[in-house]
């Protein structure tokens, strides 16, 4: 699997991501830098985590209108896997490639914590090697991961089968107490409509060891590896 | 021309701080406040003089950054006189 991971002023998990990535694939992902207009050859574009222009005017506001940013567009369109973590899940939904808008957390609190979330579906590229019905656990560590959309859109959501994943409970309630941040209906990711693009919170790059603390992390990458085989 | 956007969150989305400013007016003694919500005011100086232009050049700013038409609404305000 080739990747590319696109770097902007403020990216900071930029790092993690390309050894994760490496380490997974055996194959080393290109970093791209935000002033390209065309991306390399690429299975999966990856918009890494971080605080892109210190989330100035709205958290990946400025990000999303960043010269690459049509490029990556092109190849979402094109049906290339594109994966926005964290800070770039924020530049998905703001490019509009992902419905909806992720606004400041309702405990108004910067959260750095492992959660637990259910993953939705396990028949998508990026969810198939998860064991159904399982809970897995991953960081987050945003200030502004409250997921918001209208209520047509979340019925669409719920109804095309875009709900990648949900914060719950370590027993995979999705329950008031498991949300983290005020996020609708619990989510934590969402899918475009191909299910190609897929845009989370939590940090999956983060756990890929049990060195680092887990690896509910490593599926994601490696369920992806599978689907492109 | 000067420019002013005022970006205010649609009716039916959380805002939180608008909130929280809410519960310490109240703590300050304010009665009487049925809710508070934030919203950011953008400052623009514009080379444009004609203000059908400006109107214009400003919706479009707006549309494409200034403002998240999913959770925000925005008004245009031109100063001519400045």
């Amino acid at each position: 699997m080739k990747a590319a991971v696109v770097i902007f002023p403020g990216s900071n998990c930029d790092r993690d991501t390309l050894v994760a990535l490496e380490r997974i694939t055996g194959r080393a992902p290109v970093p791209v830098w935000h002033t390209e207009t065309d991306l390399p050859p690429a299975d999966l574009v990856v918009l890494p985590g971080g605080f892109t222009y210190g989330d100035y005017l709205r958290a990946g506001a400025m990000a999303a209108r960043a010269p690459v940013m049509a490029a990556v567009q092109q190849r979402a369109h094109d049906g290339a896997f594109v994966l926005g973590i964290c800070n770039g899940f924020q530049m998905l939904t703001e490019t509009g490639l992902l419905p909806g808008a992720l606004m400041r957390n309702a405990g108004l609190k910067f959260i750095c914590k492992d959660v637990y979330l259910s993953v939705a579906r396990t028949d998508t590229p990026f969810a198939r090697a998860y064991p159904a019905g399982r809970p897995i656990r991953l960081p987050i560590a945003h200030h502004d991961g409250n997921y918001f959309a209208d209520d047509a859109t979340l019925e669409r959501l719920e109804g095309e089968g875009r709900i990648a994943f949900r914060y719950v409970s370590k027993d995979g309630a999705a329950d008031a107490d498991a949300n983290p941040n005020g996020s609708r209906g619990n989510i934590a990711g969402i899918y475009s409509d191909n299910l190609r693009v897929l845009g989370m919170m939590p940090h999956p790059e983060r756990l890929i060891e049990p060195a680092l603390g887990g690896s509910d992390g490593r599926p994601l990458f490696e369920g992806l590896m599978e689907a492109l085989s | 021309m000067k420019a002013r956007v005022h970006i205010t969150l649609k009716t039916g989305v959380l805002d939180p701080q608008g909130k929280a400013i809410e519960k310490t007016l109240a703590n300050l003694g304010f009665g009487g406040i049925n809710t508070v919500r934030q919203g950011k005011i953008i400052e623009l100086d514009l080379a444009e003089t004609d203000p059908a232009k400006a109107q214009a050049q400003v919706t479009s700013m707006c549309e494409q950054l200034l403002a998240n038409t999913v959770i925000e609404n925005y008004s245009v305000e031109l100063d001519a006189a400045q």
